[in-house]
């Protein structure tokens, strides 16, 4: 039987914004079902976001929703969490929203380790600004403002978090939408600071320039240099060399920051 | 029964103001010299079961405040000049979603890091434009250690009154000072709360005004699921591209504080009514006229006081009772001539206004403004 996605759209508000062929739908499909599988009410949900074709996610979507400034969106859900621990708050944005404008939010909601599930999705370009470089832009890889080729160095997000202090870091792609929605409940339900970094092609603004083929040859592309986490494990650098690991990539347990602000000052 | 006395810093002073107003959430970046109400608040509101937070920097400070408010709290962050410079972008995210909040900017010298420790009220024209975009502002400007306490609860009040920021802008002089001020009584002085919805959640238009022109707010959380966008927006809070509604929804905005004028304006008018010349001044420089009004009297100069608490929206309805009346107009203040300008616009010809302007870090004496009223003679 087909599933009800109905449920958590805000009718009326669709059709969405996306270009045909972006990996944005597919993401937002994993997920209603990962949060479906929670068994959340939608009034306990508050959903933000930053500025980016990746942020007017929450806007089609029937929760708290918060579209906020460029890169911003992780400092406003850290004041809403903080004021209201009860709500289970999620933050997403594009990997420019997230890593560039707001990677010094970004690093410090690892640091704290406050109980908020951040979605990056990675497409390695500038979506909506129509396709200029981001730091997640592959070295020499083409962009509006690369024209001769991207000189930067590129930021691996899920590493970043892990650095930064994040307790539980994943990655997928659009390709693995049924391993995504798994990734995204687990993600979910961990207590303290998780960051899913997803994959996700954007034919327009990166395809086209970097000759990535139809969407579909993106997503493929997905599949063929994606490595399960474990498997990755063992293979070398060289091995690894232009390939991506994926799954849980680190989870630990250290004391949530709300609750530890709670019992050092003595609230409760 | 005798009130509580405490000899209070005028930083401190704000604590108790946002604690009595019923404050429960602080974000905030430390800067001098406003540093004292974050460590101020970070002490005392947990005991009122409130939090405090530490932010990466004043953006997300100013993210965090207005978040802290969509979840239900009242919320406050303070700043001074380079700080508010960095608050901008969110504050303008504040005024076009309408939510309410307080913000205090201890002024200090600039631009830039500038004179960090000294006085300074050259953000007086940066508190009404420093955001992109037209949007109306409410800014109250303390004079007294007492003031930074009772301004502190009519700020928080107007915000949630108006469901939008309002800023407190005082200045290092105030913000350091020591006075002996009177603690009011829980009861003793109004505390306002934010009209919530009362309606079917699935009837709730988060944009929708009532007839004083302010929409009724809820928490996240509370019911009522809905959207809020820094994009213009129609009633029900999604984005709209439409320019004519966007430009309605602007000046209703506009319109909301500016027919609630005669709640939000508030001004000391200190022996005005028959003076030939009439100080301006406000925030720390109005303590300094306010003794040389005194000491003109003595010296048989009809001088006058006009001491604005709210800076924004300008007085201009109060202060047009003089003009024809008084023949000069003196502004004293630490820039090189911001509010004179407002006071020129209101004259319109019709004395003479001269300014008192100083950028040296030092405060404008009693001394320098009666020579000016004495000149003015
Ligand atoms: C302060 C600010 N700077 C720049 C912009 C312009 N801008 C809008 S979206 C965007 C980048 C979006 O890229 P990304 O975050 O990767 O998301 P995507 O659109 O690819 O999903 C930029 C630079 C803005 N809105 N605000
Ligand atoms: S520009 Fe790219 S990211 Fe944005 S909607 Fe189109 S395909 Fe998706």
């Amino acid at each position: 039987m087909a599933y009800d996605y109905s449920k958590y759209l805000r009718s009326g508000k669709i059709p969405h914004i996306w270009c045909p062929g972006c990996g944005y739908g597919i993401i937002m499909k994993s997920l209603i079902r990962a949060i479906d599988a929670t068994g959340l009410d939608k009034d306990e949900i508050v959903l933000t976001s930053g500025i980016g074709c990746a942020s007017r996610l929450p806007g089609y979507m029937d929760f708290n929703t918060l579209h906020t400034t460029h890169g911003r969106s992780l400092a406003f859900a850290t004041g809403v969490k903080v004021a209201n621990p009860k709500l289970k708050v999620i933050a997403l944005g594009g990997d420019g929203d997230m890593t560039a404008i707001g990677g010094n939010h970004f690093i410090h909601a690892c640091r704290r380790n406050i109980d908020i599930t951040c979605f990056v999705f990675n497409n390695y370009i500038y979506g909506m600004t129509g396709g200029q470089y981001s730091p997640t832009t592959p070295k020499n890889a083409k962009a509006t403002t690369a024209p001769y080729g991207n000189a930067d160095n590129q930021f691996d997000i899920a590493q970043l978090a892990i650095g930064a202090g994040a307790t539980f870091v994943a990655r997928t792609t659009t390709y693995h939408a049924v391993p995504m929605e798994k990734l995204i409940k687990q993600a979910l339900d961990h207590k303290g600071f998780s960051v899913v970094e997803i994959m996700a092609g954007c034919p327009t603004g990166y395809g086209r320039k970097n000759k990535q083929g139809s969407p579909a040859n993106m997503i493929l592309w997905q599949k063929e240099n994606a490595v399960p986490a474990n498997k990755a494990k063992e293979m070398s650098e060289e091995e690894m060399a232009g390939k991506f690991a994926i799954g849980v990539l680190h989870e630990v347990h250290k004391p949530e920051y709300v609750e530890a602000y709670d019992a050092q000052v003595g609230l409760k | 029964m005798a009130r509580e006395i405490r000899f209070l810093q005028g930083n401190e002073a704000v604590c108790e103001g946002a604690l009595y107003a019923g404050c429960r959430f602080y974000a905030g970046y430390p800067i001098t010299p406003s540093t004292e109400i974050a460590e101020g608040l970070a002490a005392s509101l947990p005991k009122v079961g409130g939090r405090f937070i530490q932010m990466e920097d004043e953006l997300a400070a100013m993210a965090a405040t207005i978040g802290g408010s969509i979840a239900g709290k009242k919320s406050l962050t303070a700043t001074s000049g380079p700080g508010m410079s960095l608050k901008m972008e969110n504050l303008g995210y504040a005024y076009l979603t309408e939510i309410p909040c307080v913000i205090v900017n201890v002024m200090r010298g600039g631009p830039s890091t500038g004179l960090p420790t000294g006085p300074g009220q050259s953000d007086v024209m940066q508190a009404k434009w420093g955001t992109h975009g037209d949007h109306p502002a409410i800014v109250l400007t303390p004079s007294t250690v007492q003031e930074q306490l009772n301004e502190t609860v009519r700020a928080f009040n107007l915000a949630e009154k108006y469901r939008m920021p309002v800023i407190i802008l005082t200045d290092e002089i105030i913000g350091h000072m020591r006075e002996a001020i009177e603690i009011p009584e829980p009861g003793e002085l109004e505390v306002i709360d934010r009209k919530r919805p009362t309606c079917d959640p699935k009837d709730y238009k988060p944009y929708k005004p009532d007839a004083d022109l302010v929409p009724p707010m809820a928490d996240f959380g509370s019911g009522y699921r809905y959207h809020i966008t820094g994009l213009n927006h129609a009633e029900d809070g999604f984005p709209s591209n439409n320019g004519k509604m966007a430009q309605a929804d602007e000046i209703r905005q506009e319109n909301k504080v500016m027919h609630h004028y005669d709640d939000i304006v508030k001004v000391e008018e200190f022996e005005c009514a028959d003076a030939d010349i009439i100080v301006f001044a406000y925030g720390s420089s109005a303590r300094s006229a306010k003794e040389a009004v005194i000491k003109a009297r003595a010296e048989g100069i009809k001088a006058g006081l006009f001491r604005p608490l709210t800076l924004w929206p300008f007085p201009e309805k109060h202060l047009e009772k003089y003009v024809g009346k008084a023949k000069s107009f003196i502004v004293p203040e630490l820039n090189l001539g911001m509010m004179k300008l407002e006071v020129d616009r209101v004259v319109k010809g019709q004395a003479k206004v001269v300014g008192i302007n100083k950028i040296d870090s030092d405060p404008i004496t009693p001394v320098e403004i009666i020579d000016e009223i004495r000149r003015a003679k």
